[in-house]
C-alpha cells in the first residue's frame, strides 16, 4: 500500500517537473494564432480595417474582437482563408471598410513635389526617399499601394498607377477542361 | 580522337516520337544575317536571358554598328545585348514578346543603314586574364546558353574552381523532334564548335571533354569527329542512342557519366558541366573573334513547303524567315520550339530572340487538335515515361486540386517540363499545361510572400524607429531643461561656474564649437583677398588706400563706444 503510493507520487513527481521544464525551455513567445492570422494578411498596412496596421487587426481577430471580412486588400481570396483557418463563416467583404481593387503603386509626379515631406512620414513602410525642399520619390518595389501618402500631399503630386501584368509576372492559366457529351450508347 | 570503345549509361524513361528531321537538312544553313538580307527594322528585346533585365544604354537617334552593346547587364545575373547590324535606334519601347503570354515589353528599335558595319573586334586573351575578368568579359558578350534555357554562360564557365572539373560535357543530342539547328551547325561549323570547345576546357580545366551526339544525326558526328583529329586536342566524340529526351542536360549526364544528379543538386557539385554545342561557337566567337552574341541558327519546319535553317540576326522579325520557306496556305499555329516543348506564338511579328531554336507552323494536318481530355485511370504510363523519375500523375492530381505544397513535396519543380507523360497519357490529359499552371502559381505566392514579409519588416522596424525618436526626444529635452534649470541657479547664487554636469558641459563645448567657427570666419576674412582687389590701376589703389585710411580712422573715434573685442 505505502509502496504503491511512494511509486504514484515518485512518478508524478517526476512528470511534473518534465512538464515544467519544458513549458519553460520550449515557450512559445508571442501568440501562434496572431502569426498564423497575420501571415495571411497582406502587410498593406494601410489600416482601412479601421486598426492600425495588420498586426493590431490580426491581435484584434485572435481576440474575437474583429471581423475577419474587413481587409480589402487581401480580398475575397484572404477572407476564406481566414474564415478556413479560423473555422468561421466566410462573409463578403464589409463595403464600409473599402472596396478590392488591383495592386497599385503611388507615384510622385516630381515636377510638382515641393519637398515637405509629408509623405514621407505617412508612409507606414518608409518606401519614399527625399528630404525637406528636397524632390521626393517612391521606391516601387517597397510600395505596398496604402495610398497613406495621399491624403497629406498639399500640392496632390502623388498618384496610385495600377499595375499591370508583365512577361515577368504573367502566369499559366488553369488548363481548360473541355466538356464533352457522353458517347452515343446505342 | 574518334569514339574509343566505352560504355554508356541510360536514363529511365523517355519516348520514340517520329523525328521529321530531315526536311530540314536537306538544304544548308541559308544566311539571313548578309547585308542584303537584313530586315530595314529589327527589334531587339531588353530580357533575353534568364536574371535581370538589361539596362538601354543608347539613346533614341544613336548611331549604333554591328557588334556594339545596347543593354548593360542588370547585376551579375543578366547578360547584356548587343546591336545585330548597324543603324539608328528609332524607338525604345514596349513590343510583343514572342512568349505564350503575348505581352510587350522594352525592346530597342533599329532603323538598319544596310552597310552592317562592325564595331572593332579584338580578340580576348583568356589566359591572361581573372577569372572574374573572364565572367565580366562573357556577361558584356552576352553570351547564354543556346540550348533553349538562355541561362547566362558566365555563371556556369566558371575559371576559379580549385583544380578544375572532372567532365566537361558538350550536348549536341538535338532530341526534340523537327529541331536540326544543332545538327546543321555540327556539319557546317564543327572546326569553330571545336575551338569553343578548347577554349571552355582551358577556362574550367576540365579533365576529360566528351562531345555527345545522337545517333541519327551521322553527317554531323563524321563532321565533329574529323574537327576533333584536327585539333589535337582528347576531346571525345560519344554517340548516344537515340531518345527523347536525351539531350535534356541531366539525362545527358547521366548517359555519358552515369552520375545521376539528385533532386536539389546541380550537376557541378558533382564536378559536371553541360553546354549546347551552339553555346560552344559563341564562346569562341566571344573570345577567339572578339564578336558578340548577335545571331543564331534557326529552324524552321512543319507546315512549310522549304523547311531549312537559317543564320537569323536576333531581333529579326519571325514572318521574315518564314516567308522564306514558303509557308503552307492552311498553317493556323506559330510555335517557338518544337511540339513537345514549344509554346504557342502570339503572332508572326515578333522577333526572334536568343532562345529561338526553331520556329514550327502547325496546321490541323500536322497537329490536330488534341483529342478531349479524359479523367486519369491512374494507368502509370506516365510514370514509367517520364525521364526526370517523377510521378507525373500525382503531381498532375496535385496541381489540378491546387494543392500546390503536395506538389512541391512530389518534386514538382524537377519536372523539365519535356512532355513525355502527355505525350503517352491514354487520357489525353495536357498535363504539362498542370505543370505550367502550379509552377508560376507557385512563383507568384512565393514572390507576394516575400514582400509581404520585408513590408512587415519596414513596418515593424518603422514603429521601433518611431519609439526610440520619441524616447530620444524626450532625453534631449530633459537634459535641456536640466540644463537651463542650473544655468538659472547658477545666475541666482551667483557662484563660479562649474563645468561638472553633463548639460552643461555640452553646452559649453557647444559654445566653444561657435567661437572656433567665429574666429575661422574672421581669420578667412583677413586673409583673403577679394577677387576684384587683383591687378588694380595705380590711381584704384591710391583710392583704396585713402578709403582704408578714411575707415581706420573712424573706427579710432569709435573706440571707446564699442564693445572691447569688436
Ligand atoms: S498516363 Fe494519364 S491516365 Fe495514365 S496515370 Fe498518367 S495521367 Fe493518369
Ligand atoms: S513533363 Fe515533367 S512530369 Fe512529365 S515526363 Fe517530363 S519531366 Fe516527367
Amino acid at each position: 500500500m505505502f509502496e504503491a503510493i511512494l511509486v504514484m507520487s515518485v512518478g508524478a513527481i517526476v512528470l511534473g517537473a518534465a512538464l515544467g521544464y519544458a513549458a519553460v525551455k520550449f515557450r512559445v513567445e508571442g501568440d501562434p494564432l496572431v502569426e498564423k492570422i497575420d501571415a495571411i494578411l497582406p502587410q498593406t498596412q494601410c489600416g482601412q480595417c479601421s486598426f492600425p496596421g495588420c498586426k493590431p487587426y490580426a491581435q484584434a481577430i485572435a481576440r474575437g474582437e474583429a471581423e475577419i471580412n474587413q481587409c480589402p486588400p487581401g480580398g475575397e481570396d484572404g477572407i476564406r482563408k481566414l474564415a478556413d483557418l479560423l473555422g468561421r463563416e466566410f462573409k463578403p467583404l464589409s463595403a464600409e471598410h473599402g472596396i478590392e481593387k488591383p495592386k497599385a503603386v503611388a507615384v510622385i509626379d516630381e515636377q510638382t513635389c515641393i519637398g515637405c515631406t509629408l509623405c514621407i512620414q505617412a508612409c507606414p513602410v518608409d518606401a519614399i526617399v527625399g528630404a525637406a525642399k528636397q524632390m521626393h520619390t517612391i521606391i516601387a518595389e517597397q510600395c505596398t499601394g496604402c495610398e497613406l501618402c495621399l491624403p497629406p500631399c498639399p500640392v496632390d503630386c502623388i498618384t496610385m498607377e495600377t499595375l499591370h501584368e508583365t512577361v515577368e509576372t504573367w502566369k499559366w492559366k488553369y488548363p481548360v477542361v473541355t466538356l464533352h457529351p457522353a458517347a452515343n450508347l446505342q | 580522337m574518334t569514339t574509343p570503345l566505352r560504355s554508356l549509361f541510360d536514363f529511365n524513361g523517355g519516348v520514340k516520337p517520329d523525328y521529321h528531321k530531315d526536311a530540314s537538312t536537306r538544304l544548308s544553313i541559308g544566311v539571313l544575317s548578309a547585308p542584303t538580307e537584313v530586315p530595314t527594322e529589327l527589334v531587339i528585346p531588353l530580357h533575353q536571358s534568364i536574371g535581370g533585365t538589361p539596362r538601354p544604354i543608347v539613346a533614341v537617334g544613336e548611331q549604333v554598328k554591328k557588334g556594339q552593346r545596347i543593354g548593360d547587364a542588370d547585376g551579375d545575373v543578366s547578360s547584356a545585348v548587343h546591336a545585330s547590324t548597324s543603324g539608328t535606334v528609332s524607338a525604345i519601347e514596349m513590343r510583343r514578346m514572342p512568349h505564350p503570354s503575348g505581352l510587350s515589353s522594352l525592346c530597342v528599335v533599329l532603323e538598319t543603314d544596310g552597310r552592317d558595319e562592325w564595331i572593332a573586334c579584338q580578340a580576348f586573351d583568356h589566359k591572361l586574364a581573372t577569372p572574374q575578368e573572364i565572367r565580366d568579359y562573357l556577361r558584356d558578350c552576352g553570351v547564354v546558353g543556346l540550348g533553349g534555357a538562355v541561362f547566362p554562360t558566365h555563371l556556369k564557365l566558371n575559371a576559379d574552381r580549385q583544380g578544375g572539373i572532372e567532365t566537361l560535357i558538350i550536348n549536341g543530342a538535338e532530341c526534340e523532334p523537327y529541331i536540326t539547328c544543332d545538327d546543321m551547325l555540327m556539319r557546317e561549323r564543327a572546326n569553330d564548335i571545336v575551338r569553343g570547345v578548347v577554349l571552355m576546357r582551358e577556362i574550367l580545366g576540365a579533365k576529360q571533354v566528351r562531345i555527345g551526339i545522337e545517333d541519327n544525326k551521322p553527317e554531323a558526328i563524321a563532321a565533329m569527329q574529323v574537327a576533333v583529329g584536327d585539333c589535337g586536342d582528347d576531346l571525345q566524340v560519344v554517340v548516344v542512342p537515340t531518345r527523347y529526351p536525351a539531350g535534356g542536360a541531366k539525362q545527358l549526364i547521366r548517359v555519358i557519366t552515369g552520375i545521376e544528379v539528385p533532386h536539389g543538386k546541380r550537376s557541378i557539385d558533382y564536378d559536371v558541366q553541360c553546354f549546347n554545342v551552339a553555346t560552344a561557337l559563341a564562346i569562341y566567337e566571344a573570345i577567339g573573334l572578339g564578336r558578340p552574341l548577335i545571331s543564331r541558327i534557326v529552324t524552321v519546319a512543319g507546315n512549310v513547303d522549304a523547311p531549312r535553317n537559317f543564320d537569323v540576326l536576333i531581333g529579326t522579325p519571325i514572318k521574315k524567315i518564314i516567308a522564306a520557306c514558303s509557308p503552307l496556305p492552311d498553317t493556323n499555329r506559330l510555335i517557338m520550339g518544337g511540339p513537345m516543348m514549344g509554346v504557342e506564338m502570339p503572332g508572326d511579328e515578333v522577333p526572334v530572340v536568343k532562345a529561338t531554336n526553331c520556329i514550327l507552323l502547325g496546321s490541323n494536318k500536322i497537329f490536330p487538335p488534341p483529342a478531349p481530355e479524359m479523367p486519369c485511370i491512374r494507368c502509370g504510363e506516365c510514370a514509367l515515361a517520364c525521364p526526370a523519375d517523377l510521378q507525373p500523375l500525382e503531381l498532375y492530381w496535385f496541381s489540378r486540386a491546387k494543392i500546390f505544397g503536395k506538389a512541391q513535396e512530389y518534386h514538382l519543380f524537377d519536372c523539365i517540363e519535356c512532355g513525355c507523360c502527355s505525350y503517352v497519357c491514354p487520357s489525353n490529359i495536357p498535363l504539362v499545361d498542370y505543370y505550367r499552371f502550379a509552377k508560376s502559381e507557385i512563383w507568384a505566392r512565393e514572390k507576394e510572400k516575400s514582400l509581404a514579409d520585408e513590408a512587415r519588416d519596414r513596418f515593424e522596424f518603422r514603429q521601433f524607429r518611431d519609439v526610440r525618436d520619441e524616447q530620444e526626444k524626450s532625453a534631449r529635452l530633459a537634459a535641456r531643461a536640466a540644463a537651463a534649470a542650473a544655468a538659472k541657479q547658477l545666475a541666482t547664487t551667483d557662484t563660479v561656474a562649474i563645468p561638472n554636469t553633463e548639460a552643461s558641459t555640452e553646452a559649453n563645448e557647444k559654445a566653444a564649437l561657435i567661437a572656433a567657427a567665429i574666429a575661422r570666419a574672421r581669420e578667412q576674412q583677413v586673409t583673403a583677398t577679394p577677387q576684384n582687389m587683383q591687378q588694380l590701376s595705380a590711381e584704384q589703389l591710391a583710392e583704396i588706400s585713402a578709403i582704408e585710411a578714411r575707415r581706420a580712422e573712424i573706427r579710432e573715434q569709435a573706440k571707446p563706444h564699442l564693445p572691447p573685442d569688436a
